[in-house]
């Protein structure tokens, strides 16, 4: 087996291990290359179809083109498109840094749809790689009251037996491509022809490497425009993934507060 | 400080990843020698050191190493690793995971969810402070959890002034305890992490030191191997019915599986052949799959199967049981007792199990054992577990991946184990019927007529204790008074039998219960003819008994003649137990081989308070009160 195959044959035991035993499931659906990936891989892991809903959180603050693919492949793939509001900026927590507090509201609108339709387990595209606090979760992470993290506390998890259920009033987060990294992800891209949001490809010396709302989500310099340019670029790379993204950024725990209060 | 860096191989994701946890003891260095590694090779992002040396500053204190990965504000404010981080480093030879595990005592859970993961370890000790509690449990959980190759690493050798004798002291040590767990330790490397000492290149500080570098030290571990040349293991998933195909959904664990293969379902039994492999945006139609694939397959026939059950071929089938030993770590905050009821994960199983025994308990700083009631909090501790129904696994030491175990109570898992079946039999043989062109044939004389004649029903005693508890004795006291009072009677004994029905059996754990699962079924056909029929055997297995109870169907009496071990040891009628304690005799039962007694006996009697005749007239007492007589009879 290769690399990759190894690396997606774990993502789709993952998978197919959440929802052999949790009821209700939604994939989190954020139009960027991870969960693309992901989505990708539940395809995979039954034969064409995602036999659960797929979640776009929707700051509505996205790029035109995430939308607009949102639209095209929504219906190409057959997917349960669930697009979950979130609240106006005045209700977010005033004490967090400017752009942490904007992206808290992508916390606050995915535990509203969490509440309203009552999911016992959320699939979230994250990756071990992407930050330090990430690099610490678990594949499947039981998240309490109000979607909590107690990362102080968390449950052992070894030999592919995972915590599949957790008590009421809790959910589960699944990370099904925790273990891979950023060039494994375009790698696969590559390999399997997944379709991608055209923001990734450079042009006039710029490109996104990890997308997000528009405000608060910067491009960098780059003049990689074809998948195996930007694959070129990365092993070459010493700029950290998410730099481009304001709210890592802002104090030494903002995101350690946001993701322990639930952010992806 | 130099800068070093390294290029992706051109081979685009073809690099191999080596997954490599870092344990030991608290504060001997862990997350330090990550941060300067990841450093010395050129792995840290732009601005990280400069983040750091920030963090640092705030908090007026000199660089701190394991600000790198000591992710939590909380570990970065207490100096302490809490969970176990993954973090990448490349090299020139390939990319590696490290997972700097926590090496306090109360994140043993986080050690252990790092370790498990990892293809190899590095397990460090801290020259001044020496091989400390958790530089043996770390070592000693490593063994348990499967990780072969370690890398031992002395670490802070500048604050002993890069002492030889120093070194060579902890070498021994450490090299004499991991001996005794079963870990040859491929390299015990001597390295300063703070300074930056033998990390990448040899040490001009130590010239008395022949080895590698640590760097030279990882580059020649290899990634654990796939499990394709072992027998097939495919544990059930999932059953998907999204179209007209019937896909059973799974991982390969072990060996390799084809289309057109016969498939051997385990503990159902049932068999049937492989149609096709499933797989959706493949290239070309798979043909065959291996170790590590997950997969989706159609059979030729529907079967009716569930997720837990194990798929193999049928020359290599697993081990089919309901009781094996296990030596397991405890991680749970109430201590696992005797008795205890727990949820047991094993491969995609997962069912109620019952902790029937605790063997003993093994303190990891010595590796005594000792007998214990519970088993405390990171203790570790062989146990024989029980389940009701029929599980399909394989020991550990032939195959890893069926051989291993998660225990659940209240949602969180509280114990991992590894499973030996030494002194248990394969159930597999009892509950095969090989011959399926059976058709049973109704008798012409009724159960009714039969009793009438008899003026009794029939029924089985089953006799069950320690050589020399007195089962024979009382076994033919009570055939011959029963025969006397007009009962028709026989004794099955355990050395009659031996001679004849099954002579051709031997006193291995299979040969025993084999021996048992005959006289069940002949038992039950005495009583079927109604006969009150009494047997005389040790069987020291309840799984056995529950057999024989079935074979019985509603005549089957249990009847326990107890006596201490020691009892039975001095009476030694057979001079067994000498033999058995010269080591003359393998797997005698109570000596090297256990005893199980039984949960729920109908009767018992206790021959170490009591004489034969009081202990006959209680049997007595009891089988005429159940199998009341009628003298008119005949």
């Amino acid at each position: 087996m290769t690399h990759l195959e190894v690396l997606e044959s774990q993502s789709i035991y993952i998978i197919r291990e959440a929802f052999s035993r949790i009821g209700r499931l939604a994939m989190l659906w954020s139009l960027g290359k991870d969960s693309n990936v992901m989505v990708w891989l539940a395809r995979k892991a039954f034969f064409g179809r995602v036999p659960f809903p797929v979640l776009h959180v929707d700051t509505g603050r996205k790029f035109p083109e995430m939308y607009a693919f949102r639209e095209r492949y929504a219906k190409e793939w057959g997917l349960d498109l669930v697009v979950a509001k979130c609240p106006p900026l005045e209700e977010i927590d005033p004490t967090l840094p400017p752009a942490a507090r904007a992206a808290a509201r992508k916390t606050a609108g995915l535990k509203a749809a969490i509440a309203a339709r009552g999911y016992q387990g959320i699939f979230a595209g994250i990756r071990r790689d992407e930050e330090a606090t990430r690099a610490k979760e678990r594949v499947f992470s039981p998240r309490g009251e109000g979607s909590r993290w107690d990362f102080r506390d968390q449950p052992p998890e070894f030999w592919d037996q995972f915590m599949t259920a957790v008590r009421p009033g809790m959910h589960l987060r699944i990370h099904p491509l925790l273990h891979w990294s950023e060039l494994d992800v375009w790698r696969y891209v590559k390999a399997q022809g997944i379709p991608v949001v055209d923001l990734y490809f450079a042009r006039d010396g710029t490109r996104y490497r990890s997308l997000g709302d528009q405000d608060i989500t910067h491009p960098i310099a780059s003049d990689a425009a074809t998948i195996d340019e930007i694959i070129a670029e990365l092993e070459h790379t010493r700029i950290a993934e998410r730099a481009g993204r304001a709210m890592d950024h802002e104090a030494e725990d903002a995101f350690e507060r946001l993701r322990a209060d639930g952010y992806m | 400080m130099h800068e070093r860096r390294h290029e992706g191989a051109s081979a685009g994701g073809l690099r191999e990843l080596l997954r490599l946890v870092i344990v030991g003891h608290v504060d001997h260095g862990k997350s330090t020698l990550v941060g300067r590694l990841l450093y010395e090779t050129g792995s840290l992002p732009d601005g990280k050191v400069e983040a750091v040396q920030e963090m640092c500053k705030r908090r007026g204190m000199p660089f701190e190493w394991a600000f790198v990965t000591d992710a939590f504000q909380a570990e970065r404010d207490q100096l302490v690793t809490i969970d176990v981080s993954h973090i990448r480093l490349k090299t020139e030879r390939r990319d590696y995971l490290l997972l700097d595990a926590p090496g306090h005592r109360e994140f043993l859970k986080n050690m252990v969810t790092g370790a498990a993961a990892s293809d190899a370890a590095l397990l460090l000790v801290d020259a001044g402070e020496g091989v400390r509690e958790q530089s043996r449990r770390h070592g000693f959980l490593l063994s348990l959890l499967g990780v072969k190759q370690v890398v031992v690493v002395v670490n802070k050798m500048d604050l002993v002034g890069y002492d030889s004798a120093r070194f060579a002291a902890l070498e021994a040590e450490m090299r004499a305890y991991l001996a005794s767990v079963g870990i040859t330790p491929l390299h015990v490397v001597p390295i300063s992490a703070r300074v930056g000492v033998n990390l990448t290149t040899p040490p001009q500080e130590m010239s008395w030191y022949r080895g590698p570098s640590l760097l030279a030290a990882l580059e020649a571990l290899e990634p654990a191997p796939r499990l394709g040349d072992l027998p097939l293991r495919l544990p059930v998933q999932d059953i998907y019915k999204f179209d007209e195909r019937r896909i059973i959904a799974g991982r390969v664990e072990s060996g390799r599986l084809s289309v057109g293969d016969t498939l051997l379902f385990s503990p159902s039994n049932k068999s049937a052949k492989v149609r096709s492999i499933e797989a959706w945006h493949a290239q070309a139609p798979v043909r065959e799959v291996q170790a590590g694939q997950s997969v989706g397959i159609t059979l030729e026939e529907p079967l009716f199967i569930e997720r837990g059950e194990m798929i193999s071929h049928a020359e290599k089938p697993p081990v089919e049981t309901n009781v094996f030993r296990a030596r397991l770590f405890w991680l749970g905050h109430i201590p696992l007792k005797e008795g205890g009821r727990y949820t047991l994960k094993l491969h995609t199983a997962a069912v109620p199990v019952e902790v029937q025994e605790i063997e003993r308990v093994i303190d990891p700083s010595d590796l005594s054992a000792a007998k214990a009631e519970e088993v405390e909090r990171h203790a570790v501790a062989e146990v024989v577990l029980r389940t009701r129904s029929l599980l399909a696994l394989d020991p550990f030491s032939e195959n890893p991946r069926t051989g291993r175990f998660v225990l659940i109570e209240d949602y969180l898992p509280v114990a991992g184990g590894i499973i030996s079946m030494e002194g248990y039999p394969d159930q597999r043989e009892q509950v095969t019927v090989r011959s399926t062109n059976v058709i049973v044939v109704p008798h012409r004389v009724s159960h009714a007529v039969r009793e009438t004649r008899a003026g009794h029903r029939g029924g089985v005693l089953w006799f069950t204790g320690l050589s020399g508890a007195g089962k024979s004795t009382l076994a033919m006291e009570v055939e011959q008074r029963l025969f006397a009072k007009g009962f028709n009677s026989y004794v099955l004994d355990g050395d009659n039998v031996r001679r004849g029905l099954n002579s051709n059996l031997g006193f291995s754990a299979d040969d025993r219960a084999e021996n048992i699962r005959r006289v069940g079924e002949v038992a039950a056909l005495f009583a079927d003819a109604g006969f009150i029929c009494i047997t005389a055997f040790i069987s020291p297995y309840q799984s056995d008994r529950e057999r024989a109870r079935r074979a019985a169907e509603g005549k089957f009496h249990e009847i326990y003649v107890c006596a201490s071990l020691a009892v039975c040891e001095r009476r030694d009628p057979k001079g067994l137990y000498r033999r058995a304690r010269a080591g003359e005799i393998k797997d005698f039962t109570g000596v090297s081989a256990p005893y199980e007694p039984p949960a729920e006996p109908e009767l018992t009697v206790d021959t170490s308070s009591r004489g034969v005749e009081e202990c006959v007239a209680e049997i007595m007492a009891y089988v005429e009160r159940v199998f009341p007589l009628d003298r008119r009879a005949k």
